[in-house]
């Protein structure tokens, strides 16, 4: 990945050891690196499928374990269609890591607040991870995650586990129930209300569909987090990945290089932009 | 044990409020209990109280005849629950159903409507207080109709 890195435009091929299906429409590949590329949470990769195209892909594993890359998608255009057909052994061009990470080490000693709408739980997943693994270096730790149905929800294990053994606190919500769903149902962004967080000192992780990053932040707003310390993941129309092609740029921002993540106060112009 | 008076004084939405019309809502206060699947109201009944939930979870939902209930939202710990005592014709448009062990305090909606009639200053201020609920409710309705998750 060093090698990527000096050529940034170039991939490096990368072999599918593991394909798993996470609903009817999401799946996750864990990918052969060696070297295994020092991702932060939050970062990106371009993944190509050859002679189909090349997408950006937060990186969803733990950035800590494993010699394999892990990511989560959905299946939502050709070339996310084209990799969910893809098995073991297929091979993919991978450049990265891209891209500003979560603030993480900046939250130590805070409470965080990490907002996931659907499958913006997989760029989410690396900082809980990372969170766990330090978990005495920040107070409390809430996950609020909502989802369209019990059916599409994302890492049921690591829900449970998160839950059960990390002492991260985890609200999870479906905009429609099911006869046999017991949990709540209602938008992610009605739990901020009754969260369990200080938000004097609170730093909040939010990631998923924009509408819904748009109510969340309005919704920590309104229970007095500062915008500067509510972050936002942005990723619209990133090609280059690099800064260079300016397909993401908006007057002197690039997403791909000054984002993904951005604070609020930063990004609550971008969000209203109707197309960037 | 806490009084209602502390209890409904300590809760956001009586917050600020004058101390002659918390006292005027503590007295048509009282504490409720549900046991898991036990209904608080059902649709068409006549709405008389509402709910501050204190503990548990309750599902609001629909029932199309033949149909297996729909739940629409799930309230709880420090939400309030039902305003149809507040609109005319009174009747409530949804069924409630606990459906974990539930604590609340019901409020008696019949008599706060008289109250609100003969001290406007009281009507209003509940009025805010309900309409920031109506208003949160249907900003969430509109998010889950917008199917934010679904396929862009």
């Amino acid at each position: 990945m060093v090698e990527a890195q000096a050529q940034p435009l170039v991939p490096t091929p990368c072999r599918i050891r593991r394909v798993l299906r996470e609903t009817h429409d999401t799946f996750t590949l864990e990918l052969d690196a060696d070297p295994r590329p020092a991702f932060q949470p939050g970062q990106f990769a371009m993944l190509y499928v050859l002679g189909v195209g090349e997408v950006p892909m937060s990186y969803s594993g733990d950035p800590a374990a494993g010699r394999s890359i892990v990511h989560t998608t959905r299946e939502v255009g050709p070339v996310t269609r084209a990799m969910a057909r893809l098995r073991r052994g297929a091979v993919l061009g991978v450049r990265g890591p891209y891209g500003r990470p979560w603030p993480i080490a900046e939250a130590g000693g805070e409470d965080v607040v990490l907002v996931a709408g659907g499958i913006g739980l997989a760029p989410l997943r690396p900082a809980i991870h990372a969170i766990a693994a330090r978990r005495g270096d920040f107070g409390r730790v809430v996950l609020l995650y909502g989802a369209r149905s019990p059916a599409d929800l994302l890492y049921r294990r690591d829900l449970d586990r998160w839950r059960t053994s990390t002492g991260i606190e985890v609200g999870v919500t479906v905009d429609r129930g099911t006869p046999t769903w017991a949990g709540n149902v209602g938008v992610v962004t009605g739990l901020i209300a009754r969260a369990p967080f200080d938000p004097r000192r609170a730093t909040a992780l939010i990631c998923g569909p924009e509408v819904m990053m748009r109510f969340a932040a309005e919704a920590l707003r309104a229970r007095g987090v500062p915008a500067a310390r509510i972050w936002v993941s942005l990723e619209r129309n990133m090609k280059c990945a690099v800064g260079l092609c300016g397909r993401c740029q908006l007057g002197p921002t690039f997403v791909c290089k000054d984002g993904p993540v951005f604070s609020y106060d930063r990004a609550e112009r971008l969000l209203a932009v109707r197309e960037l | 044990m806490e009084t209602l008076e502390r209890i409904l004084s300590g809760h956001p939405f009586f917050e600020e409020l004058a101390a002659a019309h918390l006292e005027l809502i503590v007295g048509c206060a009282s504490n409720v209990r549900f046991d898991a699947g036990q209904f608080l109201f059902h649709t068409g009944e006549e709405a008389n109280e509402f709910f501050l939930i204190r503990a548990g979870r309750i599902a609001l939902e629909v029932a199309p005849p033949g149909r297996t209930p729909l739940v629409v939202q799930t309230l709880g710990e420090g939400d309030i629950l039902g305003w149809s005592w507040l609109i005319p014709p009174y009747h409530w448009v949804f069924d409630a159903r606990a459906i974990e062990p539930t604590r609340a305090i019901a409020l008696d909606g019949k008599c706060l409507r008289a109250k609100c009639e003969s001290d406007h200053d009281l009507g209003y201020e509940l009025l805010k207080r309900f309409a920031h609920i109506m208003e949160q409710g249907l900003q969430a309705a509109r998010l889950q109709l917008l199917d934010v998750y679904g396929k862009e």
